[in-house]
C-alpha cells in the first residue's frame, strides 16, 4: 500500500531550487533510506512531508504530495504532524523533564488523565529501548541524559503521539557506534507498526536498515529501489559512484 | 625607535582608565547619598507623613505614592508590552507595518520624559478625565517604559532556540501552545528582568509624573485611583527647590529611599536573571 507520495515534487527557497520534480512512492511499513551527499536536498524533501518548511520564509512549493491519496495541505496541519512524526539531527529535548518530554506531545491533544499519561509515557520509553534505563528518574530533566539517550528519548517522543509515519533526520550523526546501533535496532522493529524515512549521510546505515533507498543528487531524485540493488547494481554510474564513496 | 610592548601598555591604560572613570560617579553617587542620607533614616521618617511643611516628619505618604504608580504602571505595560513582544517576535512578518511598530518603539523610547508628563497631561487628565489621579499617572509612566518592556521581552523571546519550537509544532502543538508551554516559560526570566529595569526606571521619574499626578504636599493615604498622591522623585525636587529651609538631612534622606527602592529593584532583576542562568538547561 502507497502511504505517502509525492508528485513532481519541486521546492525553492527564495532563488534556490532545493528539489527538482521529484516523484516518489513510499509504501507502508517500509524503511526508506534517503543517501546523497549534502546540500542534495534531502533534509528539506523530509521536512516538506510534515510541512516544517512551512516556516521557513521565501519557501515555495509545487506539486503535491500525498498521505494515503490526501493532499498533505488539505489537512489541518497539526493533525498532518501528529500523523507524520520527526526525529532530528541531533538529541533536541525540550528543557522539560524525561517525563513531561515524552508527554508533551500527548497532552497538547488535551489529554490530561494522569494515568493515560503514565501508561502512554511507559509505552513509548520501552518503544525507545529507554525504559530500564529511566524508569527510576523521570523526573530528571532531559539534559542530564547521554546524547545515545536523549536521541532514544525524542524517539520515543515522537513515538508516543502515535504518528503513522517517522521521518528521521541523520538522527545518529552525533552518536557513537553503539547508541548507533541501539538507535538502528529501534528503526527496525518499528517498522512492523510504522513507516519510517530515514535521512542519511551513513552509507552504511542505509545499507544495514533500508529496504529501499533513494539516491538523492542537487535536488535531483536521481535513482531509488531495493536497497540491495542500490548497493549492488544500481542503474546510474553516479549513485554507483556515491555509494562505493568515490564522491560525496 | 617605538617599542611596540609599550604602546600596548599605555593604550590598555588608557582604556582601564576609561572603564574605572564610568565606576567613579556611581560610585560617588551612592557613597555620598548613602552618607548624607542615612543619618536621616529612622523607623518615624520611613512611617510618619510629613510635618512642619516638610521640613521635619516623614515621607510615608511618598512611599506609598510611589509604591502605587509602580504598580499601576506594570498592570498596564506588563500585558500590552508582553502581546507585543510576542506579536513581534512569533507572528508578523517583514512587511511596512512591523517596520512602523519598530520604528514607533524606538522612537518611544527617545522621547524625553517631560513631553510623556504633557501628553499624559492631556490625555488622561484632560480628555479622558481622570483628573490629576494615581490612574494617569500610571498610564503615563506605563507608556513610557512600553519600549523597554517590549524590547527585553522580545529579546528574551527570540533567544529561545529555534529548535524547541520546531520540535514542539513538530509534535503536533499548535503555534499557540509552542509559545505558550515552551516559549514563553523560557523567556519568562528576561521578560521579568526586564519589566523590573522598566519600574526602576518608572519610579524614579518626575516629570512625567509632574503634570498627571504628583501631589505638592497631601499628607494623606490615597483612597482610590482617582485620587492624587505624593512621589518620592517629585517630593524630592519641592524640598530641594519650593520649599524653604529643609534641613539637608531630610533632603538626602529622601533621595536615599528613592535610591534604595530603586537599586532594590535592580538587584532583584540581577538575581533572578543569575538564578535562572544557572538553571537555563541548553
Amino acid at each position: 500500500m502507497v502511504k505517502l507520495e509525492t508528485h513532481d515534487l519541486n521546492i525553492w527557497f527564495g532563488p534556490a531550487h532545493v528539489i527538482k520534480q521529484v516523484n516518489v512512492e513510499i509504501q507502508a511499513n517500509e524503511i526508506l533510506s534517503v543517501i546523497g551527499p549534502s546540500n542534495s536536498g534531502k533534509t528539506t524533501f523530509l521536512r516538506t512531508l510534515n510541512r516544517l518548511n512551512d516556516l521557513s520564509a521565501n519557501y515555495k512549493i509545487s506539486g503535491k504530495v500525498e498521505l494515503e491519496r490526501k493532499d498533505i495541505y488539505a489537512f489541518d496541519v497539526e493533525l498532518l504532524r501528529r500523523k507524520i512524526g520527526m526525529v532530528f539531527a541531533l538529541p533536541l529535548p525540550l528543557p522539560l523533564s524525561i517525563f513531561e518530554n515524552v508527554a508533551y506531545g500527548v497532552r497538547v491533544t488535551g489529554i490530561k488523565n494522569k494515568k493515560k499519561l503514565n501508561e502512554k509515557v511507559e509505552s513509548a520509553l520501552r518503544q525507545g529501548y529507554l525504559w530500564e534505563e529511566v524508569k527510576d528518574r523521570l523526573d530528571e530533566s532531559a539534559f542530564k541524559l547521554s546524547g545515545g539517550q536523549q536521541q532514544r528519548l525524542c524517539i520515543a517522543r515522537t513515538l508516543a503521539v502515535e504518528p503513522e509515519i517517522v521521518l528521521f533526520d541523520e538522527p545518529c550523526s552525533g552518536l557513537d557506534p553503539i547508541s548507533t546501533a541501539k538507535v538502528e535496532d529501534a528503526m527496525v522493529e518499528l517498522k512492523k507498526k510504522y513507516t519510517i524515512v530515514l535521512v542519511t549521510n551513513n552509507v552504511k546505515q542505509a545499507a544495514r536498515v533500508g529496504d529501499r533507498t533513494a539516491f538523492f543528487l542537487s535536488g535531483e531524485l536521481i535513482e531509488i529501489d531495493k536497497t540491495d540493488r542500490i548497493f549492488t547494481a544500481p542503474r546510474d554510474k553516479r549513485t554507483d559512484g556515491y555509494v562505493r564513496g568515490k564522491f560525496g | 625607535m617605538r617599542n611596540p610592548y609599550r604602546t600596548q601598555k599605555i593604550a590598555f591604560f588608557l582604556l582601564l582608565l576609561a572603564t574605572l572613570l564610568i565606576v567613579v560617579p556611581v560610585g560617588l553617587i551612592v557613597v555620598i547619598i548613602i552618607q548624607k542620607g542615612l543619618p536621616a533614616i529612622n523607623w518615624q521618617f520611613l512611617s510618619d507623613i510629613p510635618r512642619q511643611g516638610m521640613r521635619a516628619g516623614g515621607i510615608f505618604p511618598a512611599i506609598v505614592g510611589t509604591l502605587y504608580l509602580v504598580t499601576g504602571a506594570i498592570i498596564f505595560a506588563l500585558p500590552i508590552g508582553l502581546l507585543t513582544a510576542i506579536y513581534l517576535s512569533e507572528y508578523s512578518k517583514d512587511n511596512t507595518l512591523t517596520r512602523l511598530i519598530r520604528l514607533a518603539i524606538v522612537n518611544l523610547a527617545g522621547v524625553p520624559s517631560v513631553v510623556y508628563g504633557l501628553f499624559g497631561l492631556a490625555l488622561f487628565v484632560i480628555f479622558f478625565k481622570f483628573g490629576a489621579s494615581i490612574l494617569s499617572g500610571s498610564l503615563t509612566l506605563g507608556i513610557m517604559i512600553l519600549p523597554v518592556i517590549i524590547t527585553a521581552s522580545r529579546e528574551a523571546l527570540e533567544s529561545v532556540p529555534h529548535s524547541f519550537r520546531e520540535v514542539s509544532l513538530s509534535l503536533g502543538a499548535s503555534k499557540w501552545q509552542t509559545i505558550r508551554h515552551i516559549v514563553l516559560p523560557n523567556a519568562i526570566p528576561g521578560i521579568l528582568t526586564g519589566t523590573i529595569l522598566g519600574l526602576g526606571r518608572a519610579a524614579g521619574e518626575t516629570a512625567p509624573i509632574l503634570f498627571t499626578v504628583a501631589a505638592f504636599y497631601l499628607p494623606q493615604l490615597p483612597d482610590s485611583i482617582f485620587d492624587q498622591v505624593m512621589a518620592l522623585p517629585y517630593h524630592l525636587y519641592v524640598i530641594s527647590t519650593q520649599v524653604p529651609n529643609v534641613n539637608e538631612k531630610v533632603r538626602y534622606g529622601t533621595a536615599f529611599v528613592l535610591l534604595a527602592l530603586v537599586l532594590c529593584m535592580n538587584l532583584i532583576a540581577v538575581i533572578i536573571r543569575s538564578k535562572f542562568r544557572k538553571k537555563k538547561k541548553w
